[in-house]
């Protein structure tokens, strides 16, 4: 994890990730102009396209918003563009169309490990190079994937919260966005093993699905405390998620008495942390995954990497990485969140 | 002849006849199954209607989808449907949370009139679109709803409201109660009680199922029916406009996707409610019920166990079941009517 632990305003953030991107720039840049050649276009018409998996999410606000720095320190060009809700007969049209519009790459975050395959093929197949990020396809629809930290790290990172929360016993449940989410599903039957293997005592009771919508994540945590009188702990590795049934539970009488965690952005978090709602929470730092995918990116772009095991590539002041197994790059641990750093971090 | 009814006065007793039309009755059918499913959700986890927070959600829970109901019903009685509802509660709710972080101190019941005023002008564009270009209000709905979403994307972009942006004395009304009653409630249930008079004894309520049930015979009867048209989309808007409200109030958070999907729940919670989806009958009471019902099935059904994945199934399988049922019963009535005709016409034959 790259945090600076340092107290920083919104535009100091904004000009930290603008300067990480400009130093990249630098350097990057000279390998790109020496190692570019062999690559379809020049590093200086290098254009990308990032697609979150939905718009107005501000975890992909984060994580676009520093791709786009990263993508503009080396002279490309930048679009973002998504559907308005996560779903991925969503995210198929803009998929489409940026194969159209011939752009060099494509960053996107997969609502659906399978359904996008059609596309990303095509798109694929008429030259552009497509690289995952937060959330992976199946690994022959893409070139590279950008994984925030590895599943096992994330699935351990909550079970170890929420067991340390309710004393390592007791009854738990997941609030997940939607069922079909290929990153949730993952953590979520990481998370179930973790327990059965490492934590006798808690009990995982249900698992209910809030569609990354607030009303329907709220809604279910009403439903989920009173389907479970018993219950300690709620997990939701979703940001939405947990912002959603965080203000649930502070305006309930199960304030305190339920335990919550999860993956979730300190904005969002902060007034809960402080309320005494929320102990501790998770989560990597989203605009150092928009950076190291920009960067991933053009290094596709320019040659400098295929997307194959034991390549390297720069990403500016993240520093460097090497491709690992199945074309996977991973950016590190998650971090915890509490109320003694929860106010050095304004994203 | 002419002294003939159609139907000659019932010759059962009054009592019978009201018991068998209460019996008859969709509200009371529709109220038997909410009751049903309360009562075996709460024999099954008593804390769902017996806990403080129990009682809170069951009321506070439906109040969105209670008026948007409400202001769907007025808009199908008249044979159109209002698809726009949804973008219009999310639109009015991001509007809410701008005009506090614009506008900071700016008193509550200033940004309800606002939501409600923001939302009766998006209904006044529906309904006069719908009224004077004769449209059918499906496509015309259908087009302002990605309309009003497209409105709200761009104007919110990737930013969003936090309860951080909102006073807490606008949180609070979200979980405030009186008399254990939640102050959303009971906005919705003032709005039910208004629409709901107004459409039985009002003359322009009278019009609106005289305009649904034969629009062409409403015209030339000379009913305004290009202006009762225009009211009711006006006030299905103002009432989506409010639900933003209350929304906001509830949620305390806004982003762009708020009140996805949610026009579907409301011609569906009018559909169970016994509103006929052609026009001309139904009312309010059963469209509220239905919203209730909706909603508490939802909430219930995690309660006692369906998975997440049956959920959906379950609440559609009640559309159907509520359509099928109307239809039923529709034809029976038809028969009936067609019988009791033939009946009134042999003797003179």
């Amino acid at each position: 994890m790259k945090f600076r632990n340092r107290r920083i305003t919104a535009l100091a953030a904004v000009s930290l990730v603008a300067s990480l991107a400009l130093t990249a720039c630098g350097g990057s840049d000279s390998d790109g102009g020496s190692d570019g050649g062999s690559g379809g276009s020049a590093s200086g018409d290098i254009s990308v396209t990032f697609l979150p998996k939905n718009l107005g999410n501000p975890y992909f606000d984060i994580s676009d918003a520093a791709g786009k720095k990263a993508v503009e320190s080396y002279g490309g060009t930048y679009e973002q563009v998504g559907p308005d809700t996560g779903s991925a007969d969503g995210q198929v049209p803009f998929i489409n169309t940026a194969a159209q519009q011939g752009v060099s790459a494509l960053v996107v975050s997969a609502n659906d490990p399978e359904a996008l395959c059609d596309a990303l093929k095509e798109a694929s197949d008429a030259g552009v190079k497509v690289v995952t990020f937060d959330s992976d396809t199946n690994p022959d629809c893409r070139d590279l994937y950008v994984q925030a930290a590895t599943s096992e790290g994330i699935a351990k990172k909550q079970v170890d919260l929420i067991a340390e929360q309710i004393g390592d016993s007791g009854e738990v449940a997941i609030l997940s966005a939607a069922a079909n989410a290929t990153n949730q599903n993952a953590w979520i039957d990481l998370m179930k093993k973790d327990i059965a293997d490492n934590h006798p005592n808690i009990k995982l009771v249900d698992t209910v699905y809030g569609d990354d919508d607030d009303q329907t994540s709220f809604d279910k945590t009403a439903a989920l405390l009173s389907a479970h009188p018993n219950l300690k702990g709620i997990i939701s590795p979703t940001t939405v998620g947990i912002a959603a049934a965080a203000r649930y539970l502070s305006t309930s009488d199960a304030k305190g008495k339920v335990a919550l965690t999860g993956l979730g952005t300190p904005n969002q978090m902060r007034e809960f942390v402080k309320d005494g709602t929320v102990t501790a929470f998770a989560l990597w730092n989203p605009g150092d995954l928009g950076t190291l995918s920009a960067f991933a990116a053009k290094a596709l772009v320019d040659g400098t990497i295929k997307g194959d095991e034991g390549d390297k590539f720069d990403a500016g002041d993240l520093g460097s990485f090497t491709v690992g197994k199945d074309s996977v790059v991973l950016l590190g641990d998650p971090f915890t969140y509490d109320k003694s750093n929860i106010d050095d971090f304004d994203f | 002849m002419s002294d003939t009814l159609l139907v000659e006065p019932s010759a059962v007793s009054p009592t019978k006849r009201i018991v068998g039309e209460l019996l008859r009755s969709r509200e009371i059918a529709v109220g038997t199954v909410l009751v049903l499913v309360i009562a075996f959700t709460t024999i099954k986890s008593p804390s769902f209607l017996f806990s403080d927070n129990g009682w809170r959600d069951l009321l506070l829970t439906p109040s969105l989808l209670l008026l948007l109901a409400v202001g769907q019903t007025a808009v199908i009685i008249t044979r159109n449907v209002d698809l726009s509802v949804g973008s219009t509660l999310g639109l009015t709710a991001y509007f809410t949370g701008k005009l506090f972080v614009d506008h900071p101190g700016l008193p509550i019941i200033a940004v309800f009139v606002a939501g409600l005023l923001m939302g009766a002008l998006l209904g006044l564009v529906n309904g006069v679109l719908v009224a004077f270009f004769r449209v059918p209000s499906l496509v015309i709905t259908l087009g302002t709803l990605y309309i009003y979403r497209g409105i709200f994307l761009s104007w919110a972009g990737s930013s969003r409201i936090n309860p951080s942006d909102l006073p807490h004395g606008f949180l609070d009304l979200g979980t405030k109660q009186i008399l254990t009653i939640p102050v959303l409630t009971i906005i919705g249930l003032v709005a039910l009680g208004l629409t709901g008079y107004y459409l039985y004894t009002a003359r322009g309520g009278r019009e609106l199922y005289a305009i649904g049930s034969d629009p062409d015979a409403a015209v030339l009867y000379g009913l305004p029916v290009t202006r009762r048209v225009i009211g009711a989309f006006v006030l299905c808007g103002a009432l989506a406009g409010l639900a933003g409200v209350v929304y906001t109030a509830r949620y305390g958070t806004v982003s762009s996707n708020a009140g996805y999907g949610m026009e579907l729940q409301a011609v569906g919670a009018a559909v169970i409610g016994g509103v006929a989806i052609f026009g001309g009958s139904g009312t309010v009471w059963g469209a509220a019920i239905g919203a209730f019902l909706l909603v508490t099935i939802n909430r219930a059904l995690p309660v006692v166990g369906i998975s997440d994945f049956w959920q959906r199934a379950v609440v559609g399988a009640l559309i159907i079941a509520a359509v099928v049922l109307d239809r039923v019963l529709s034809a029976r009535q038809e028969r009936r009517l067609i019988a009791a005709r033939d009946e009134t016409r042999e003797p003179s034959a």
